[in-house]
């Protein structure tokens, strides 16, 4: 197949740039405003126009200078493809169900052959079993460690994002007793505790809760005083988006944040929590919590005006590979360090990114558990 | 963040709250759970129950009515009221005295415990020397004569309980003044009667158990008369003018013996075997009272023949050859009888009987000896309640038609006014005319007039004839044995046991206005009833609705449907059915609505929902709702799983109630007995605790979580569905899985409304994200406030609504409110709940409340019981939270789940199986009992009491909480403890049921706090 930029005969005036969209095995031609090349919305309507596959989700990906097939999905990109594509600019498009996420990347000059082989022929790839890669515009976050710089190190913050139902959140709590520190001494105090981790759950994958962790609050709620049925309730409630601090029961993992290393590891607490918390309350983004809360509409026996933005299609599912991981501690490889027990809030915080370094392997994709 | 801005302290509106809302528990309806003890005064002419939970009722002339509970959680065993004062003693069963007082505060009558003590023997006697099991309250009103189990009697002086041993009766005592034979008898054991000579009161009759009686001369500390019977004895009681006396026996017979006889070994005068001859049961007490024609009655407890008889609760009264035995149904616990108090004669003219389950009493003055109904003490339980429906503001009309309609079935009643009259009661009149309507397990549905203070019976629908049941409902009801022996009459209305469960209601629907009430039931029965004040004949119009239609591999095994009964059936006056409607698969009705002016009635069930034309009588349309993946809803399990869940636990409670049977101070050997099946429950608790900790399972709802089909909501409303322009009927649902649909009706003009046909279109499918079931939907007007019922506004009683700015829909969720805009649905805001305390919403519902201060000022508000047993208040239209307090213990679930609140923010809930507890949320319509028992001498003798130091009570009256401070957790109920003991038997099915959802051992530890707590008590 040639190269589509040694053709460049500069057809046209300056103005106009030739658009080659392929869609199967179908070709249109069409021209641009090289200069005003408009939004990628329109774009990807004006594909869907010429192909005349309206209502088709499709993948557009264009051939770069390099003969890489990138994506176009925003934008950005798409500017980009527009301004480096000299003359022509070769698009091609996938059904979104049909999509061969392997075909793109930019490290295919070594395999460039196949890769416009691999659209051509959409069957070839599914002999193989790959890592999917997604498309930079699927990227989402699936859990994140949040407030560090706030909390005292010995609490962790962890935020569970739920995508439809493709996933588990995958835990269990129950009831226990923790040990404070109070102006009386060590009290033994009901607390909740994560009591079991579903394999291959989100909260597994995450590796950032673990059996045995104390639940300290639910999206900013501190839990205390409250039974287990109604910390129940609460996390199912906010299970869209889904904020807890827990008091990791292993505690040697913490990063150290202050030059002071004193006191010991392990169950000890502390109750600095509290006067936390209203602290805390102030730094949700009202945003956040809104965002996860788009109710379907559908009017007049329609089409649904709002499609959660992650309900698998069957077609999708069947494509993906179910992986086996055998999950490792999560904690391993982490320094162990003492951990300071008072947190005072005047110590300089350091930032440290230990923490995201460790955890590549749970973050690779689409797991499928039963 | 918001959350902090929005709750900004608003001076003005905190002082507005303050003026509308407060929060109290005013009035228990219904009969007492587990009672245990009866009282009365023929002085104050009121009654006193005790229950096994330390709790007392008074009660007098209608609306009066008094409740106090003991600290210690023990069951009151006697009730004795103080001759000739408002002051009572108590005796429980941790062998405890106490005395309580009614005293007048701020012009009103309140009662409270002054002071108690326990029966301190020598040191180092046997408990038994001290345990009491008869009081006699002396005439002489400052003396308690106490008879124990070790034959002595004590007497202790009141108020102080001070004990005076030197006018102790000790068996030695009385064994000196017996001849030689009657000692080598040793006629002793414990003290079964004490009485007082009716006109002496220096006499006093003392009965042994072992069969000795003497009447005791108090002056000289002798015995004068005594008399020796070869049997047990069980009771003894005087005539009138003192010179008989008579005694009953544990073999089922009566002796009267004559006082006067000096003879060394007397024989009685005569002694029968009423219901002989063969071996009978006790007879427990005895009347024989006098009347000025000569004949006197002769009332008793038990006696029936063992072998065929010996189940019954009976209570037979003779008087002449009238001979008959009241035969309850439930166990009786004590009776007594009223009589003329100023006259020479007994004069008899009612009979008092507590009986476990309900209250009769007889009026003896009538032939035939007919029941008295009664105007508070109303068994709500006589067939298990399965739903209840609340109507404010009835109107008159309306009221009279189902007055009129209950007469009818009243006629058995006698006319003669309630005899238990004491006291005054001074509560205002009830502001409007309240209906509650009960549905019950046997297919009824009763009609309460919910007004004020008392909760009176006004009429009771049966649904049992429209179909065919094995067997007759009129089977039992009042037969007459005419040549039956002994002369049984069964009397009473408790009557739990239910033929046939799918008969059991579970929705009510009443509209006020046009009369028109729809019931729907257990197995997918819907009828629309219709009031017609005369007796008519008329066929019923039966339709099935499927509600699956073309669902492919659906097998029900759950229940079959009830058989409707054909051809043209004969109703009484009152609702009377015209349509049924059968759901099938015949599963329970989980949410039924009915508009009268457009004469539609929607309703569904867990596989969907149906609209029928009750004009027309025609189907319009029906929608299933299940998940194509449900395959447990498809199978229909659900409904066994609850109705098992259901049936066990009534089981339970039933079981719970035979029981508590077994006499009154035999109740060690009984409770021995009760703590097995606990204890073992207990083991198994423990053990399943130990296997597998109590987890729970953090998961977003899928859609694919099963019942997500369950209609939980049904909404009919005029608003605007498709565009601004124009508003329609539309129908609304919410079901378990967080759908809300949305359907417009097209309902032809009346002129035409019986030619064209309704129409129904789907115009909108909601489905909220939190997949929480949706249990409330209401439409907000132009103004922002609720839509009238069907019909409100055409009667003027309302506003009509706004309909020119734009309507809103609110959503309210186990989990949150929401409100939307219309005709385009987008989310205007919300309240979370469970995401933010952890509590899901239970009952919902639209209240007006009016200001205390100013007369015409209200605002309307949502009125919310969460699981946690919390009752709040949320603004309208912007979802503000007003204010909230404790109301229901959250192990409570039965009490949450029968909650239901009016339309003016008060409520109700079941405390126990046969109680409502009545709650106000509203500074106004208070119905709670202002009584005042006024007696000049109380007046006085009150004042001394107070001024000589007596140790102020340690339990307070309820009454007086409810005057006190409106605090919220502060006035925890005081009578639901009375349900510990059922509690803990549902907590444990819960669990089993729910898998781990049970929390056990939360409820266990409050177990042990409240015991401790009465160990303290105790001191």
């Amino acid at each position: 197949m040639n190269r589509a930029h040694r053709h460049g005969a500069g057809s046209g005036c300056l103005g106009t740039m030739e658009v080659k969209s392929k869609f199967g095995a179908e070709f249109r031609r069409f021209s641009l405003e090289r200069s005003k090349p408009g939004k990628f919305e329109e774009f990807y309507g004006l594909l869907q126009h010429v192909h005349k596959i309206p209502n088709v989700e499709v993948l557009v990906g264009y051939a770069d200078v390099h003969g890489d097939l990138l994506p176009i999905n925003n934008d950005d990109n798409y500017h980009k493809a527009v301004s480096t594509a000299n003359p022509l600019l070769r698009i091609f498009i996938q059904k979104k169900e049909e999509a061969d996420y392997s075909a793109f990347g930019t490290d295919t000059l070594t395999k460039k052959k196949n890769v416009l082989t691999n659209v051509l022929r959409p069957d070839y790839h599914k002999k193989k079993p790959n890592i999917v890669i997604s498309m930079p515009q699927d990227f989402r976050p699936v859990s994140s460690i949040i407030d560090v710089d706030i909390l005292p190190e010995t609490h962790r913050r962890v935020r569970l994002y739920k995508y439809g139902t493709e996933k588990p959140l995958g835990f269990y709590i129950r009831d226990g007793s923790s040990v404070r520190v109070t102006p009386h001494g060590l009290e033994k105090v009901p607390g909740i505790f994560i009591s079991r981790l579903v394999p291959g759950g989100l909260a597994q994958s995450t590796g950032l809760l673990a059996v045995n962790d104390e639940v300290l609050e639910v999206n900013g709620i501190e839990v205390s005083g409250k039974s287990l049925d109604q910390v129940t309730d609460m996390m199912i409630a906010n299970s869209r988006n889904l904020i807890i601090t827990v008091r990791p029961a292993n505690q040697r993992n913490n990063v150290v944040r202050n030059s002071r290393t004193s006191g010991s590891s392990g169950q000890s607490t502390d109750n600095s929590l509290i006067s936390y918390s209203p602290h805390i309350e102030t730094n949700f983004d009202p945003k956040d919590e809104e965002s996860d809360e788009e109710d379907i509409i559908i009017e007049d026996n329609g089409m649904p005006q709002q499609i959660p933005k992650a309900v698998p299609m069957a077609g999708s599912l069947e494509s993906l590979t179910q992986i086996e991981l055998s999950f490792e501690s999560a904690q391993n490889g982490f320094i162990p360090n003492d951990v300071n027990l008072e947190h005072t809030s005047d110590t300089k915080m350091e930032h440290e990114t230990h923490a995201s370094d460790q955890k590549p392997l749970e973050e690779d994709g689409t797991i499928i558990t039963l | 963040m918001r959350r902090f801005l929005r709750s900004g302290h608003d001076q003005a509106r905190e002082r507005l709250k303050q003026d509308l809302f407060k929060f109290s528990k005013t009035v228990e309806h219904g009969f007492p759970h587990q009672p245990s003890a009866l009282g009365y005064s023929p002085y104050l002419r009121i009654m006193a129950i005790g229950t096994r939970s330390g709790a007392i009722k008074l009660y007098g002339a209608p609306g009066v009515e008094f409740m106090g509970l003991h600290r210690e959680n023990n069951a009151v065993v006697q009730i004795h009221f103080l001759p000739g004062q408002c002051q009572l003693v108590t005796l429980l069963d941790d062998n405890s005295l106490h005395l309580w007082s009614l005293n007048q505060r701020n012009g009103v009558s309140e009662l409270h415990e002054e002071k108690f003590s326990t029966l301190r023997g020598p040191p180092g006697a046997a408990p038994s020397a001290t345990q009491i099991t008869v009081i006699l309250p002396h005439s002489s009103q400052e003396l308690l004569y106490l008879g124990t189990e070790s034959g002595n009697v004590f007497v202790e002086k009141l108020p102080s309980f001070q004990m005076l041993e030197d006018q102790m009766i000790s068996t030695e005592a009385v064994l000196q003044w017996l001849p030689k034979d009657a000692q080598h008898w040793r006629a002793f054991e414990m003290v079964e009667a004490l009485q007082e000579h009716p006109q002496d009161p220096t006499r006093v009759l003392i009965g042994y158990s072992r069969g000795l009686i003497i009447i005791w001369d108090l002056q000289n500390s002798r015995v004068l008369h005594h008399f020796l019977s070869g049997q047990q004895l069980e009771n003894v009681c005087w005539q009138r003018d003192g010179g008989c006396i008579v005694s009953c026996h544990y073999d089922g017979s009566y002796c009267q013996w004559k006082v006067s006889s000096e003879a060394q070994h007397p024989e009685p005068l005569q002694s029968r075997v009423p219901y002989g001859p063969y071996p009978c049961k006790a007879i427990s007490k005895i009347f024989w009272l006098t009347t000025r024609k000569g004949l006197p009655y002769i009332i008793f407890q038990g006696g029936m023949p063992r072998a065929s008889y010996g189940d019954r609760h009976s209570i037979s009264v003779t008087h002449g050859n009238q001979e008959t035995a009241f035969d309850f149904t439930s166990r009786v616990i004590d009776f007594t009888v009223l009589t003329e108090a100023a006259s020479d004669f007994d004069e008899p003219y009612a009979m008092v009987v507590l009986a476990e389950e309900e209250l009769v009493v007889i009026d003896l003055k009538t032939a035939g000896w007919p029941a008295i109904q009664a105007p508070y003490l109303a068994s709500l339980h006589c067939s298990a309640i399965t739903c209840s429906h609340h109507v404010s503001s009835i109107s008159l009309k309306l009221w009279e038609r189902i007055i009129a309609a209950g007469n009818k079935q009243n006629s058995h009643y006698s006319t003669m006014v309630w005899p238990i009259d004491g006291g005054t009661s001074l509560a205002p009149d009830p502001p409007q005319r309240d209906l509650l309507l009960t549905g019950h397990e046997d297919g009824t549905v009763r009609f309460w007039d919910a007004s004020g203070v008392c909760l009176r019976l006004l009429y009771k629908l049966s649904t049992v004839r429209v179909f065919l049941t094995d067997t007759d409902p009129n089977d039992n009801l009042n037969a007459v044995g005419e040549d039956e022996w002994p002369p049984l009459r069964k009397v009473g209305s408790f009557d739990p046991y239910s033929d046939d469960p799918r008969l059991g209601i579970q929705k009510i629907f009443l509209c006020k206005y046009s009369g028109y009430l729809a019931v729907a039931g257990t197995a997918g029965q819907v009828l629309v009833l219709e009031l017609n004040d005369e007796e008519a004949e008329q066929v019923v119009d039966h339709i099935e609705a499927n509600l699956l239609q073309d669902q492919e591999g659906y097998r029900w095994k759950g229940h079959e449907r009830l058989r409707a009964r054909q051809g043209p059936i004969c109703f009484e006056s009152g609702f009377q059915p015209f349509i049924l409607v059968q759901c099938q698969p015949p599963a329970v009705v989980t949410s039924l609505a009915l508009h009268s002016e457009w004469k539609l009635v929607a309703f569904g069930t867990s596989h969907g929902f149906g609209l029928f034309d009750h004009q027309q009588k025609r189907q319009v349309f029906v929608k299933c709702t299940l998940h194509p993946s449900d395959q447990l809803a498809m199978e229909g399990p659900l409904s066994r799983v609850k109705s098992l869940k259901k049936s066990l636990r009534q089981s339970f409670r039933r079981m719970s109630r035979s029981r508590a049977s077994g006499r009154k101070r035999r109740m060690a050997g009984n409770s021995g007995e009760l703590q097995e099946p606990n204890a073992r429950a207990d083991r198994v608790g423990l053990q399943n605790m130990e296997l597998a900790p109590v987890q729970r399972k953090i998961e977003a709802r899928s859609a694919e979580d099963s019942f997500t089909g369950f209609v939980r909501t049904l909404y009919f409303a005029d608003t605007y569905l498709r565009d601004n322009s124009y508003h329609c009927p539309s129908l609304w649902v919410g079901t378990n899985g967080g759908t809300v649909y949305a359907f417009s009706l097209r309902v032809p003009p009346p002129d035409r409304r019986m030619e064209e046909p309704i129409r129904a279109e789907q115009a909108k499918e909601i489905q909220l994200m939190h997949r929480a079931p949706v249990i409330g939907i209401l439409v907000l007007d132009g103004r922002g406030m609720p839509l009238p019922e069907p019909l409100e506004a055409a009667h003027d009683l309302s506003k009509s609504p706004d309909m020119q700015g734009s309507h809103q829909l609110l959503v309210v969720s186990e989990e949150q409110f929401k409100v939307f805009t219309l005709p385009k649905v987008s989310a205007k805001l919300k309240l979370k709940l469970t995401a933010l305390e952890g509590s899901r919403v239970r009952r919902v519902g639209v209240a007006h409340f009016g200001s205390c201060k100013a007369e015409d000022y209200g605002e309307h508000h949502l009125t919310v019981l969460t699981n946690l047993g919390d009752v709040q208040v949320v603004s309208l239209p912007f979802l503000k939270p007003q204010v909230r307090y404790g109301c229901i213990r959250k192990e409570d679930v039965s009490g949450i789940a029968s909650c239901v609140f009016t339309k003016y923010g008060q409520g109700f809930y079941l405390i126990s199986p046969s109680e409502f507890e009545r709650f106000s949320l509203s500074t106004k319509w208070l119905v709670e009992p202002r009584c005042l028992v006024d007696t000049a001498e109380t007046k006085n003798h009150c004042s001394t009491l107070n001024g000589s130091g007596v140790k102020k009570g340690s339990s307070k009256a309820r009454s007086s909480e409810n005057s006190g401070d409106g605090g919220g957790r502060s006035q925890e109920p005081l009578m639901e403890r009375a349900l510990l003991n059922d509690e803990r038997v549902l907590k444990e099915i819960q669990s089993t049921l729910e898998g781990d959802r049970g929390s056990y051992g939360e409820w266990y530890s409050q177990q042990v706090a409240v015991g401790r707590r009465h160990n303290n008590g105790g001191e």
